[in-house]
């Protein structure tokens, strides 16, 4: 096999009759009627006052809920997020006590319900402790004082309860990411003579976040959605606001509308967010990055 | 003259299974020592314990006079605690089969992290030195690259580089060319063979048969966890005097 081929014969592009799928047009079909027939028929019942949902969309008191829920959200998954690498590193310490400390605590606050702990937070702890004080150990000098029930406002008890629960699930996400790490690299640092604060800061975590980051999107959304459990311990959100409204009104489908259209604006943000922080961390460690402009 | 590395009795065990049974070797200033032998013969072991990735279970050993691992009090020992272990380490340069170059930093970023954090040096300076260290290993043009970017053999060669940076006293290579392709293999060699030609101390684990009879001072055969046969290279090549030597080579030349 050598030397004369044509250098310009190239086969013929193929020109066939596609298989037609009839069962898919058929079921395509079948179903956009169903969804056109369903919201026709919400709509002809006017279940919702589109008029009302307008008017309480940018209402001042739902608008207050939003930034409320928004607070809530950021801070607790913040401070989630270091009590998860905090008690991913103790977990993996080889500090015996460390390690089962971090796992009773990951086990107690992943074993009970969220709304539960917000509760407890919230009824049981001003019950059992009247007051709460910040001393300088083994003086008499008091820095804080106060009363449980001033300090443990519905919005400390949302928030120490969400933060607390949270801190358990990521620290099984910084777990996963610490672990999905080559242990080459570890080698590799210690080699060059990095203690292994200085191994774990600036070589493993780094490569950890490419596994962490995604879950910790996710977390956020979740996050997002959990704040409305904080209504129930009467913090003002946004599912505690609409309610206190239509609570006086009685617009209940309006209002809890509005509410959903605005959690659903939220997780679409965060989503987004979510998105680009993944193109940013999964990169860092992919072997077809291009090289920076 | 203090030997750069001495070995008596090294032992090392994993659970039941015993790695090394009793290493004797001694390592020169200047000298390069290539260590070869069939895999599971411990010599990767006994190249990590030199550094103190693994701790040895009996013996002793001294880098440059200094026991590895532990501090010696009259006749009692003390455990080095890890920040004066990392500092021992600083002074001995180790490249991996694996090259395990850190994939988040540039080129440049690889050769000065450790000694701009571990050893503080200003960044200007460390900049200058890696530039002038990856121009030495022919990478000058990749200072700006990641490692996902590079061949194997220009990975093994900015992990050469990024050893170098902290200007050790010994190197120390876990079978370099081993994870490479054929063609990439030479490359790396040549740096290998430069560095030795300029005095640095070396302790080579390899298979390489061509390198370890033209580069090194001193070829060790180890098996089942010692040393079974060592002395200069085309000696031990022409003539090996232990029956397991001669068997190995023969499988291998």
């Amino acid at each position: 096999m050598s030397s004369t081929r044509a250098p310009s014969a190239e086969p013929d592009a193929i020109v066939a009759v596609p298989v037609r799928h009839w069962g898919r047009w058929l079921s395509g079909v079948v179903v956009v009627l169903l969804v056109v027939w369903l919201v026709w028929s919400a709509l002809r019942s006017g279940f919702v006052d589109a008029g009302q949902v307008r008017h309480y969309l940018f209402s001042p008191l739902i608008l207050q809920g939003l930034r409320a829920t928004v607070v809530l959200a950021v801070l607790a998954q913040a401070t989630g997020i270091v009590l998860g690498v905090v008690f991913a590193v103790m977990r993996l310490s080889k500090n015996a006590v460390a390690a089962w400390v971090a796992g009773a605590y990951i086990w107690f606050f992943r074993g009970t319900p969220v709304l539960v702990q917000l509760f407890f937070w919230y009824n049981g702890v001003p019950s059992i402790f009247k007051s709460i004080d910040v001393t300088v150990p083994f003086t008499h000098t008091t820095l804080y004082s106060a009363r449980m029930v001033d300090f443990m406002t519905p919005f400390m008890a949302a928030f120490l309860g969400l933060a607390l629960n949270e801190g358990a699930y990521m620290a099984e996400i910084v777990r996963a990411g610490i672990s999905s790490v080559d242990q080459g690299q570890v080698e590799a640092a210690q080699a060059l003579g990095m203690t292994p604060l200085l191994t774990m800061r600036r070589i493993v975590l780094p490569q950890a976040m490419r596994v962490i980051v995604p879950p910790t999107g996710n977390e956020f959304i979740s996050m997002l959605k959990t704040t409305s459990l904080a209504s129930a311990i009467t913090y003002g959100e946004l599912l505690r606001r609409s309610s206190d409204i239509y609570s006086t009104n009685l617009q209940v489908v309006p209002l809890l509308v509005v509410a959903s259209i605005w959690y659903l604006a939220l997780t679409t943000v965060a989503s987004g967010g979510q998105y680009l922080l993944e193109r940013r961390f999964g990169q860092a460690s992919s072997s077809r990055r291009r090289r920076r402009p | 003259m203090t030997a750069m590395v001495r070995a008596e009795r090294v032992r090392k065990s994993f659970g039941r299974v015993e790695a090394l049974r009793g290493v004797d070797l001694t390592v020169q200033p200047g000298e390069v020592a290539v260590i070869i032998g069939p895999s599971g013969s411990g010599k990767s072991t006994f190249l990590r314990c030199i550094n103190h990735l693994e701790q040895i279970s009996g013996g002793r050993l001294w880098v440059d006079g200094e026991l590895v691992g532990y501090r010696q009090d009259g006749d009692r020992l003390h455990e080095l605690r890890e920040r004066e272990v990392a500092g021992r380490r600083a002074a001995i340069g180790m490249v991996f089969q694996r090259f395990n170059l850190f994939p988040h930093m540039t080129v440049l970023q690889n050769v000065t992290e450790a000694p701009v954090r571990v050893k503080r040096i200003a960044v200007d300076r460390a900049r200058e030195t890696a530039l002038r260290l990856l121009d030495r290993v022919g990478l000058a043009g990749k200072v700006d690259s990641y490692p996902g970017e590079l061949s194997g053999g220009q990975q093994q060669r900015v992990a050469i580089a990024r050893a170098l940076a902290m200007e050790p006293k010994l190197m120390l290579f876990d079978e370099p060319t081993s994870a490479l392709d054929p063609e990439l293999v030479g490359e790396v060699l040549a740096v290998m063979r430069d560095l030795a030609a300029d005095g640095m101390t070396m302790i080579v684990v390899t298979h390489e048969m061509g390198f370890a009879r033209e580069v090194g001072h001193h070829l060790v055969f180890m098996d089942e966890g010692a040393v079974v046969e060592e002395g200069p290279p085309r000696e031990v090549f022409a003539d090996p005097r232990e029956p397991r030597t001669r068997a190995f080579l023969s499988k291998v030349l």
